[in-house]
C-alpha cells in the first residue's frame, strides 16, 4: 500500500522553478532517501510531501499522519524534554495523560535520553537535541516519518548517534523519506533512492542500481563527492 | 497657615494612592489592548493593519499631556457634553490605556516578528491549530525576549502618571505641587520625587526577578 504518493508535482519561487513535474510513491515500512546536490529541489520537494509549502500543481495523496524531523531541530526551547515530546499528543490529539507519558518515557529510552526528561533543550548537544525531536514526532504515532537533512547541523562525530537511531527505526519497518547528505547512510539505510538534480528526478531505484548508475549527472555528483574527501 | 511636616505626608499619601492606581490600571488595560493592536497592525487584511498603523503613529506622535486634555475636554469641546469632576478618573484611565498600548502593541510586534519561522513550521507539524501555536509556542517566548522593552515602558508609565496634573487629577505630583505653592515649601515636591523614585526601584527590582524567573531556558 502507498503511504503517500505525489504525481507531477510542480514549484517555482519568484518564477525559477524548482520543482519540474515530479512523481513518487512511498509505500508501507519502505526508506526512501533522496539526494542529490543543493539546489537541486530536494528540501522543497520534502516541504510540499509535508505541506509547509503549496505546489503550484500536481496531487498529493497520504495515508495517514505524518511527522517531520527539521535540520534544525526546531525543539521548543520554554518546554522541558518531556514536554517537548508529550504536549501535542495530550492538547492536540487530547489523548490520556497516563499514556501518553508511558510513552514518552520509552521514547526517551529508546533515544538513549531517559536522564534527560527535565532537561531544557538549550542544556543538550545537537545530537542529544535532534533525538528529543525525533522522539517528538514519534510520539504523534505517525505513518511515516520525513527526515529533513537531519545530520547537516550536526558536528561529525554527532551525526553516526542520529544515524543510528534512523537504522535502528528503519529495522522496526519505520516508513521514512530522508532527505540527506550522507551518501554511505543513505546506501546503507534506504531501500529506494531519489536522485534529483535541477528540479527533476534523474535517476532512482534500489542503493545499487542508483550507485551504479551510467546516468552522466549521477556519476559526475558522486565523483564530485569523492573528490570532496 | 502652615501645617506640619507630618500633615503634609499625610496629604501626600492620598496623591500617592492617585499614582499607584493609575499606574496598575494603566498596566491592567494596556498590556492586553496593545496585543489587540499588534494583531491588527500584523493583519493580513490591509484595512485593519492601516487602522493600527495610524493609531499608533498618533499616540505616538502626539504628548500624552496633549491626548489626556483630549480625551478629558473633547467630550465637552465637541459634543457640548458636560464633564463631571467624576469623569477625570475616568479620562486618565482612558488616554494612559490608549497611548501606552500604542507602545506595547509596537514591543509585541517587534518580539512577535523575531521568532524564527521554524517554531510555527514545529508547531504546525505536530498539529497545533493557530490559537495553540500563539498562546502555547509563541508568546511565552515573545514574553521573555521583549521583557526588558517593557520594563522600559513600565519605568516611564511611573513617572508618566505625573502628567495627570494636566486635568487636576489629584494624583502625587498634582497634590505635592498644591501644597508647595500654599505651604511655600520644597519638602512636598522632595518627598515626591523620593516617593516616584522608590516606586521605580520597587518597579525594576520586580521586572528583574521577573526576568530572572523566566531564565531557566534559552
Amino acid at each position: 500500500m502507498s503511504l503517500l504518493e505525489m504525481s507531477h508535482i510542480k514549484k517555482s519561487f519568484d518564477g525559477v522553478e524548482v520543482l519540474k513535474d515530479i512523481s513518487l510513491k512511498v509505500e508501507e515500512g519502505e526508506v526512501l532517501a533522496i539526494i542529490g546536490p543543493s539546489g537541486s529541489g530536494k528540501s522543497t520537494l520534502l516541504r510540499c510531501a509535508t505541506d509547509l509549502e503549496t505546489p503550484d500543481g500536481g496531487d498529493i495523496h497520504y495515508e495517514g499522519k505524518f511527522g517531520l524531523v527539521f535540520q534544525n531541530f526546531n525543539l521548543f526551547p520554554h518546554f522541558s524534554v518531556l514536554k517537548n515530546i508529550t504536549d501535542a499528543p495530550l492538547k492536540v490529539q487530547k489523548r490520556e495523560k497516563e499514556e501518553v507519558l508511558r510513552e514518552a518515557r520509552a521514547l526517551l529510552k529508546k533515544m538513549g535520553l531517559e536522564d534527560k526528561e527535565n532537561a531544557y533543550p538549550y542544556q543538550l548537544s545537537g545530537g542529544q537535541q535532534q533525538r528529543v525531536s525525533i522522539a517528538r514526532a514519534l510520539a504523534m504515532n505517525p505513518k511515516i516519518l520525513f527526515f529533513d537533512e537531519p545530520t547537516s547541523a550536526l558536528d561529525p562525530e554527532l551525526t553516526g548517534e542520529i544515524l543510528k537511531v534512523i537504522k535502528d527505526l528503519a529495522a522496526e519497518q519505520m516508513t521514512m523519506v530522508i532527505v540527506t547528505h550522507e551518501m554511505n547512510f543513505a546506501k546503507n539505510v534506504a531501500d529506494h533512492i531519489i536522485f534529483m538534480d535541477k528540479g527533476i528526478i534523474e535517476e532512482q531505484g534500489t542503493p545499487e542500481e542508483v550507485f551504479g548508475s551510467d546516468n552522466a549527472r549521477m556519476k559526475g555528483f558522486l565523483g564530485k563527492l569523492a573528490t570532496d574527501k | 497657615m502652615n501645617i506640619s511636616i507630618a500633615a503634609m505626608l499625610g496629604q501626600l499619601s492620598g496623591g500617592m494612592i492617585g499614582t499607584i492606581g493609575i499606574f496598575f490600571a494603566t498596566l491592567l488595560f494596556s498590556l492586553p489592548l496593545g496585543l489587540l493592536v499588534a494583531f491588527g497592525r500584523m493583519s493580513k487584511i490591509k484595512i485593519i493593519q492601516w487602522i493600527a498603523k495610524i493609531y499608533i503613529s498618533i499616540m505616538r506622535g502626539t504628548p500624552l499631556m496633549l491626548q489626556l486634555m483630549v480625551v478629558y475636554f473633547g467630550p465637552y469641546y465637541i459634543f457640548g457634553i458636560q464633564i463631571s469632576a467624576s469623569y477625570r478618573l475616568g479620562a486618565v484611565l482612558i488616554a494612559f490605556a490608549i497611548n501606552y498600548a500604542a507602545y506595547f502593541a509596537e514591543i509585541y510586534r517587534g518580539g512577535i516578528e523575531s521568532m524564527p519561522t521554524g517554531q510555527y513550521e514545529a508547531a504546525r507539524l505536530l498539529g497545533y491549530n493557530k490559537g495553540q501555536t500563539f498562546f502555547r509556542i509563541i508568546f511565552p517566548q515573545v514574553i521573555k525576549r521583549i521583557m526588558p522593552s517593557v520594563t522600559n515602558e513600565v519605568i516611564t508609565l511611573v513617572k508618566d502618571t505625573s502628567l495627570a496634573f494636566s486635568i487636576a487629577y489629584a494624583e502625587m505630583f498634582t497634590t505635592a505641587k498644591q501644597i508647595a505653592s500654599s505651604q511655600t515649601s520644597i519638602i512636598p515636591l522632595v518627598s515626591a520625587g523620593i516617593f516616584y523614585y522608590l516606586f521605580n526601584l520597587l518597579v525594576a527590582v520586580t521586572m528583574e526577578l521577573l526576568e530572572k524567573k523566566l531564565d531557566y531556558y534559552k
